[in-house]
C-alpha cells in the first residue's frame, strides 16, 4: 500500500512541475511590462530600470522561472502589483469562505448523488429513474450562475429567506455562517450531484449485471444486500473518479458564485486580480487551484485501491 | 490472388469514411423519427442555427439603440421580453447574442477536435514525441478550464476571436488524451496488425482503419465539447471577462440583469432560457448518438430493461 502510494505520489511531481512551467511562461510572455504597472504611469526609464535590477526582472527566463520555482517551494506566492502585499497575506482570510463552501458542497452533492443515482438503478426502467435521469441532464445544462440569479430572486427578493448577497464568517456564529451561505452551497451542490447520480447509476447497472450478483439474489441474499454490499463497492471507483472531476468543476463554479453572491473568497479574488491586471495574483491563484487539483486527484487514486485491493501499479 | 489483390480486399472490409458518415446520418434520421426527445433536440439545435445565421435581420429594432425613456420595461406586446437598463430590446439582444454562443461554440469545438485528433494520430505512433506531449497536456488538463481560459484572456485580451482560442487550448488537450487513448487501444488490435503485416503504411493504417473505429467517439465528444464551450463562453462573458460588452452575448445580457435583480428580472432570465434550453439540446443529441452508435451500450440498455 506506501509502495502505491509513494509510487502515486512520485507520477503526480512531474504534473507539478509541467503547470509550473506553463503558469510562468503564460505571465512571461504575456503583454505588460511588470515594472512599468509597479512603477505607475509617471516612472523615468531611470526609475523602471532601477525596479527591474531591484526585483529581477532585467534576467533571463530560466533564470527567473528558477528564482520562482525556488520561491515556491519555500511558500512565497510573490508580491501583489496592485496592494504591495505578499499574496501568501492576501490568501489566508481568502481560504475560510471557498474551503467551508467546498467542503459543503462536496458532502452535500455526494450523499444527494449517491442516492439518487442508487435510486435510478434500483428503480431502473420505471418512470421514478426516467424523471431522475431527466433531471440529472438538466443539471448538466443549466447555467450555474443562472440557476444562482434564480434561486436569489426567489429566495431573496421575494420570499426574503435569505440575505440577497453577503458573507458571514465562522467567526459570528454557526448557523449565521451556514445561513448566509445556504443558496450558493445549494446551486452547486444540485448542480454537482446531476453528474455524480449519472455515473453512480450507470456504474450499478454495470454491475448488477454480473454473474456474482446473480449468484447472490440466488442464494437469497435481500436487494438491500445485494445493492450495498455486493454492487455498490465494485461501482465505487466510477463515483470516486466523477466527485474528483466534479471538485474540479466546483473551482469553476466557485468563481461565478462567489462573484453573484459577493462571498470574499479566492474565486472572487481571481476575478477581482484578473480586471485589475494583477498578475502575480493570477499566476499564484492559478498555481494554488491546479496543485490542490493534483492533490484531489492523488488522494482519488489511493481511495482506488482502498476500494479494489487488485489495484496496484 | 497477388498480394495487391489481397491488401485492396483488405482494404475494402473497412468502407471509407464518407460512406459511415452518411450511414450515421441516415440512421440518424431514423432514430429521430422513433426517438421523440431526439427530434425535438435537432429541430431546437436546427432553429438555433436559424437565429444564429439570420438573428441581426430578425431583430426588429436596431439591437444597439438606446432608449432610455424606456427603459427596465416589462415584457410587452412591443418588448416581449422586456427592456434593459438603456432602453434597449431584450428579445433582440437574445436573438443576437445566439450567433455568437453558436459561433464560438462551434468553432472551439471544430478546432480541437480537428488539432486534437491530428495531434493525437500522429504522437500516437512516436513514442518521444507522445511522452512530451502528453506531459504538456496532463499540465494543461490540470487547471479548470474556466480558469485557465480566464488567465489567457486577461492576457491576450478580450475579443470573439481570444475567446475562442482561450476555451479551444484546454479543449483541445482533453480531445488529445481522449483520442490517444482509444488510438493506443486499437494499435493491437489483429486487423491494424494485419494491415501492417502487409505493408500498409502507417499514415494509411491511421487513416483507413484507425480512424474510422474513433469516429463515434469523436462525434459523442464533440456534442460535449460544444455544450461546455457554449456555456464556458456563457460564463466568461457574464463575469466580463469574454466579449466586449458592445457585442450582445447571452452571458453579458444575464450580468446586466444581475446588476438589477430587483425590478430586472426579465433581463436575465430570457437569455438564460435559451442558454439552457440550447445546451440541453446539445447533450440529449450526444447521449442519442451514444447510444445510437455504440452497439455494445445498445446491448447494455436492452439487458437493463429485461431485469
Amino acid at each position: 500500500m506506501w509502495r502505491y502510494i509513494a509510487q502515486r505520489f512520485l507520477v503526480s511531481i512531474p504534473v507539478v512541475i509541467m503547470v509550473g512551467i506553463i503558469t510562468f511562461t503564460l505571465v512571461y510572455v504575456g503583454p505588460g511590462d511588470p515594472a512599468a504597472i509597479i512603477a505607475g504611469d509617471e516612472a523615468t526609464p531611470e526609475i523602471l530600470e532601477a525596479i527591474r535590477e531591484d526585483l529581477g526582472f532585467n534576467r533571463s527566463f530560466p533564470v527567473q522561472m528558477g528564482d520562482w520555482f525556488w520561491k515556491l517551494a519555500h511558500g512565497d506566492l510573490g508580491t501583489s502589483y496592485f496592494s504591495k502585499r505578499e499574496i501568501t497575506e492576501l490568501i489566508t482570510p481568502r481560504l475560510q469562505p471557498t474551503l467551508s463552501l467546498g467542503f459543503q458542497v462536496v458532502v452535500i452533492s455526494t450523499i444527494i448523488g449517491i442516492t439518487t443515482g442508487m435510486l435510478a438503478a434500483w428503480k431502473a426502467g420505471t418512470r421514478l429513474d426516467r424523471n431522475l435521469m431527466v433531471l440529472a441532464v438538466l443539471g448538466f445544462a443549466t447555467p450555474g450562475f443562472w440557476l444562482a440569479f434564480l434561486t436569489i430572486w426567489v429566495f431573496a427578493v421575494n420570499l426574503g429567506w435569505f440575505p440577497v448577497i453577503g458573507y458571514s464568517p465562522i467567526q459570528d456564529g454557526l448557523f449565521k455562517h451556514l445561513h448566509s451561505l445556504f443558496l450558493p452551497v445549494m446551486v452547486n451542490s444540485i448542480l454537482a450531484s446531476a453528474f455524480i447520480s449519472r455515473i453512480t447509476r450507470s456504474a450499478m447497472l454495470e454491475v448488477l449485471r454480473e454473474d456474482y450478483i446473480r449468484t447472490a439474489r440466488a442464494k437469497g441474499a435481500s436487494e438491500f444486500s445485494v445493492f450495498l454490499r455486493h454492487a455498490f463497492r465494485p461501482s465505487a471507483i466510477p463515483v470516486a473518479t466523477v466527485i474528483g472531476a466534479s471538485i474540479a468543476g466546483l473551482a469553476t463554479g466557485f468563481v461565478l458564485t462567489e462573484t453573484i453572491f459577493a462571498i470574499p473568497g479566492l474565486g472572487r479574488m481571481l476575478v477581482d486580480a484578473i480586471v485589475r491586471r494583477d498578475y502575480p495574483i493570477i499566476q499564484a491563484l492559478l498555481m494554488v487551484v491546479a496543485i490542490v487539483l493534483i492533490g484531489v486527484n492523488l488522494i482519488i487514486d489511493i481511495l482506488y485501491a482502498y476500494i479494489d485491493p487488485r489495484i496496484r501499479y | 490472388m497477388s498480394l495487391a489483390a489481397e491488401q485492396r480486399s483488405e482494404w475494402e472490409l473497412a468502407p471509407p469514411l464518407s460512406t459511415r458518415l452518411r450511414g450515421m446520418f441516415g440512421s440518424t434520421y431514423k432514430a429521430a423519427k422513433r426517438d421523440s426527445v431526439l427530434a425535438a433536440s435537432i429541430i431546437v439545435l436546427l432553429v438555433g442555427l436559424f437565429l444564429a445565421i439570420f438573428g441581426p435581420t430578425l431583430a426588429r429594432t436596431d439591437y444597439e439603440r438606446t432608449d432610455p425613456i424606456n427603459r427596465m420595461q416589462a415584457p410587452s406586446s412591443d418588448h416581449w421580453f422586456g427592456t434593459d437598463n438603456w432602453g434597449r430590446d431584450v428579445f433582440d439582444r437574445t436573438i443576437v447574442g445566439t450567433r455568437l454562443s453558436f459561433l464560438v461554440g462551434f468553432s472551439v469545438t471544430i478546432i480541437s477536435t480537428v488539432i486534437g485528433v491530428g495531434v493525437a494520430l500522429v504522437i500516437s505512433y512516436f513514442k518521444l514525441l507522445d511522452s512530451i506531449m502528453m506531459r504538456f497536456v496532463d499540465g494543461l488538463l490540470a487547471f479548470p478550464t474556466i480558469l485557465l481560459a480566464l488567465a489567457l484572456i486577461s492576457l491576450i485580451g478580450p475579443s470573439v476571436g481570444n475567446v475562442i482560442i482561450a476555451l479551444s487550448v484546454t479543449a483541445t488537450a482533453s480531445k488529445i488524451r481522449l483520442v490517444r487513448g482509444a488510438v493506443l487501444s486499437l494499435r493491437d488490435s489483429t486487423y491494424v496488425d494485419a494491415a501492417r503485416a502487409v505493408g500498409v503504411p502507417v499514415p494509411r493504417i491511421l487513416l483507413r482503419h484507425v480512424l474510422p473505429n474513433i469516429v463515434s467517439i469523436i462525434i459523442v465528444q464533440a456534442t460535449f465539447t460544444l455544450a461546455s464551450a457554449i456555456l464556458a463562453e456563457a460564463s466568461l462573458s457574464f463575469l466580463g471577462a469574454g466579449v466586449p460588452e458592445y457585442v450582445p452575448s447571452w452571458g453579458n445580457i444575464i450580468a446586466t440583469g444581475q446588476g438589477y435583480i430587483q425590478v430586472g428580472f426579465h433581463i436575465s432570465f430570457f437569455p438564460g432560457l435559451f442558454l439552457m434550453i440550447t445546451v440541453l439540446a446539445v447533450v440529449l443529441i450526444g447521449d442519442s448518438v451514444r447510444d445510437h452508435l455504440d452497439p455494445k451500450l445498445r446491448g447494455r440498455l436492452k439487458t437493463t430493461a429485461q431485469q
